[in-house]
């Protein structure tokens, strides 16, 4: 009889435990892994597929899984020691030996050249390239993101890659080299 | 409050944590009076020398321009007009050097002086209180005067704050080593200063306006006070000669014992501080009518043979002045733009002198040494001694190095207001300043990245969502096509009904209502189709149940002396019923076969099989009766049956005897 008893309270209290675990499950679900979205926020959101994922969220989901975080050449040093610290592992160099800051560039259509054919239009992730069918096209330099993605579709290759120029705002005091000219 | 004034008036300053005491170096250049020089055979200026945007050209190349003519009308965000300094022809409008240590191009107008020095049209106003504030400010504005101090800020932008200014603060510290140029203008020009100062009180209404001088400038300072000696409500400090006093917030710190909060301006704690300059140069705009093209600049240096202080135009190339004043070029000759403490390597010579150019400077190697190789820091801590904002340079350094921008933010990097003190004091020479100002860049660009990021990822799901929402259109089409269609035809055919029908009718008002009553009646007519018109079977119907009727009744008359038990009789007329229908069924048959006449044959075995099934059921009941009557009785049932028999045959001849007259075929 006192076997039976243990055996009712217990079995009652895993009732009750489970019910509760249960409905918390429920009710506290968290939708969506949160590290994906905070490393979402660090990538540059190029879209260039660089590292070997359809875009920066695909990539940023399998870091969350494992990957490695140095797939990323247009984040280039900065974004590898933000993930670095977020997902605490070792900041490693650039897979590929790229250069440690990569140069910004912008896509730049010769418009003399372009025949309209809209193939870079549907590459461009950002819907950065106006134009239509047999218009000439053009790019929205302030929304392009430099990905590289609109060069390889292009049949004529009217498509540039210029680095972008500095502005005042952007340039920055050369540290070990003070310039110096011969004063006529 | 009233503690305060009585202290400032008592003459009380309250020293700024840390500054520097480097070579004052200004005595090369304050002894001679400002000079004039001659015109330079080219003037570039360029559209931009302030912190804003740049007007609206209004000019074109080969046009010929008076001395004071706006060559830029200005637009929204903080923009200043530029003037031609002197008469001439444009030669061209493009990119030129800009006065930045990148020295990167900016778009220039280049006037080709033509010797006459031709003055435009100028308004000028005898006295200020005749004019009201908006007319003021825009007089400012379109003179396009900007701080000559350094950082050139629209003055008329400061000139009309909303905020409730207590101390109006003119900064003629000047702390620079080598630069004079506010002083000697103090000296030659004081009671234009002081009307500029009145200008702005009657703009500002400020409760107190004070005049911050550094204890070198004695002739400035008592030449001051001789032309505010009218006005109680200005007061002229001297401040004792440390560098940086003369940085905005330093300054109001010295003057007033107040602090301008991080990320804030000196109106929020209603403070408003000008140069000396760029009063004279309010005074200059409003009572002579005269824009800003011209300031006074201190050429000096060691190589320099007279060094001094000249009124140069804007947009005179820095050769010209140097040229001017007497230029012997060492090897490797830097010109700085500026003091040596905060000031920039020029790369070029052939730059325009701009509304912030205080002061031209071209050292020999003795008095300002090349910088030498950085060293390895020793944390003497002699910096964070030297800072005037109190910051911890060194430990900013180490995170400049490595690149750990967040903690320099957290280290209040943007407080620091690049007075190059840390720098001036390190004994392993390491340019401080230097990695600040690259740090400073990085943060500001890493935050304009973070914003491109995060507008390209809203255009990147913008565009995936939208790629989506077609491709899920695109194979909807296939299956949404049939009915919207079919749909679309009923409309279509309704839509013509109702079209035909007013054509008819003529009277295009009812014609809605006539249509939708036709439609209506053909509806109900196509639903009165619809439904199936079972008048003839319902007649059948009835036949068969009369047919029925007579048959039953026929039976009952036969069969009712014999069928004595109820319940046999009742099974027996139900199969009877049973075989009466079927009969009924090939009568109808039979009935509908008589209009016509056709198939006699059929007839004729139809009505031999009804016969042989009416006897076969008769025959089955009467047994059913005689077994029961059997069970009572037990009477010659033999006889019974055989009785039945030949009854049963002789009705079937005659039936068919009967049928055999009726059907003569």
């Amino acid at each position: 009889m006192t076997l039976l008893y243990a055996l009712i309270a217990l079995g009652s209290l895993a009732l009750i435990f489970g019910v509760i675990l249960g409905y918390a499950a429920v009710k506290f679900r968290v939708k969506g892994n949160p590290i994906v979205e905070q490393i979402d926020t660090i990538l540059p959101q190029t879209q260039c597929g660089q590292c070997g994922y359809p875009g920066c969220r695909p990539y940023a989901e399998a870091i969350a899984n494992g990957d490695e975080i140095n797939k990323c050449p247009p984040g280039g040093e900065s974004t590898v020691k933000k993930l670095s610290e977020l997902m605490g592992v070792e900041a490693k160099p650039l897979a590929g030996g790229e250069q440690a800051e990569p140069i910004k560039t912008v896509a730049y259509i010769r418009e003399d050249e372009c025949i309209g054919c809209t193939k870079c239009i549907q590459a461009c992730p950002v819907d950065a390239i106006v134009g239509a069918t047999r218009q000439m096209h053009t790019v929205l330099i302030d929304e392009c993101t430099g990905c590289d993605l609109c060069v390889e579709p292009c049949p004529v290759d009217c498509i540039d890659m210029l680095p972008l120029a500095p502005t005042k705002q952007s340039w920055k005091w050369q540290l070990d080299a003070i310039p110096v000219t011969q004063i006529d | 409050m009233e503690k305060l004034l009585e202290q400032i008036k008592h003459g009380t300053v309250w020293p700024f944590p840390g500054g520097v005491h480097p070579p004052q170096q200004k005595s090369q250049s304050n002894s001679e009076k400002i000079t004039r020089l001659p015109l330079p055979d080219k003037l570039v200026v360029p559209l931009k020398q302030h912190i804003g945007a740049h007007g609206k050209l209004i000019v074109d190349k080969g046009d010929y321009v008076q001395k004071g003519q706006a060559l830029t009308s200005p637009t929204a965000n903080w923009s200043v007009p530029v003037h031609a300094p002197t008469s001439g022809t444009i030669l061209e409008i493009a990119p030129s050097p800009s006065a930045h240590p990148s020295a990167l191009p900016e778009l220039s107008v280049i006037i080709k002086p033509d010797g006459k020095d031709t003055w435009c049209q100028r308004q000028q106003v005898s006295n200020i209180k005749t004019i009201d504030h908006d007319e003021l400010i825009n007089i400012i504005h379109q003179a396009g005067i900007s701080g000559m101090g350094g950082a050139g800020f629209p003055t008329y932008v400061k000139a009309n704050t909303d905020k409730k200014i207590d101390f109006f603060i003119v900064n003629a510290v000047e702390c620079e080593p080598y630069i004079t140029a506010d002083d000697v203008l103090m000296r030659e020009h004081a009671v234009e200063v002081v009307q500029g100062i009145e200008i702005m009180q009657q703009l500002l209404q400020p409760t107190l306006c004070i005049v911050g001088i550094e204890d070198n400038k004695p002739q400035a300072i008592s030449a001051m006070q001789k032309a505010a000696e009218h006005n109680e409500h200005i007061i002229i400090q001297s401040v004792p000669t440390v560098y940086p006093s003369g940085g905005e917030k330093q300054l109001i710190k010295l003057l007033t014992n107040q602090e301008v909060p991080s990320g804030g301006i000196p109106a929020d704690i209603g403070v408003l501080v000008h140069n000396t300059g760029t009063l004279f140069a309010i005074q200059q705009a409003v009572y002579e009518g005269k824009p800003l093209i011209e300031r006074v600049v201190t050429v000096t240096g060691n190589t320099i043979h007279k060094p001094g202080n000249v009124w140069a135009l804007l947009g005179t190339e820095i050769k010209h002045l140097l040229d001017c004043q007497g230029f012997s070029p060492v090897p490797q000759q830097r010109v700085v733009m500026g003091g040596p403490m905060m000031g920039f390597t020029l790369p070029t010579v052939r730059i325009g002198v701009v509304k912030t150019t205080n002061c031209i400077l071209a050292p020999d190697h003795n008095e300002l040494a090349e910088p030498g190789d950085e060293k390895a820091c020793i944390r003497c801590s002699a910096c964070a001694d030297a800072c005037p904002v109190s910051l911890l340079p060194q430990q900013m350094q180490w995170f400049a190095k490595s690149k750990e921008y967040e903690k320099l933010q957290e280290h209040n990097l943007f407080d620091c207001i690049e007075c190059g003190a840390c720098s001036y004091v390190c004994p392993s020479e390491i340019p401080l300043v230097q990695y600040y100002r690259v740090a400073k860049v990085e943060i500001k660009e890493q935050q304009a990245d973070k914003i491109k990021a995060d507008r390209a990822k809203e255009r990147f799901d913008a565009r995936k969502e939208r790629l989506e929402r077609e491709q899920a259109e695109r194979q909807n089409r296939h299956k949404r096509k049939p009915t919207t269609k079919s749909a679309d035809e009923k409309q279509k055919v309704a839509d013509a009904l109702a079209r035909v029908k007013p054509k008819s009718d003529k009277d295009g008002e009812k014609s809605a209502v006539a249509a939708a009553i036709a439609r209506a009646k053909a509806k109900k007519q196509q639903g009165e189709q619809l439904e199936p018109d079972n008048s003839d079977v319902a007649k059948e119907r009835a036949i068969r149940k009369q047919q029925a009727r007579q048959y039953k009744e026929e039976k009952e008359s036969q069969g009712s002396s014999e069928s004595t038990d109820d319940k046999k009789s009742a099974v027996a007329a139900a199969i009877a019923r049973a075989k009466a229908k079927k009969a009924a069924q090939q009568n109808s048959a039979e009935s509908q076969d008589e209009n016509t006449d056709s198939a006699p044959v059929d007839d004729k075995k139809a009505a031999v099989a009804a016969a042989i099934a009416r006897a076969k059921a008769k025959k089955a009941a009467q047994q059913n009766s005689t077994e029961s009557q059997d069970e009572n009785t037990d009477s010659s049932p033999a006889d019974d049956k055989k009785a039945a028999v030949a009854a049963a045959i002789a009705r079937a001849k005659e039936k068919k005897r009967q049928k055999e007259g009726n059907n003569p075929s």
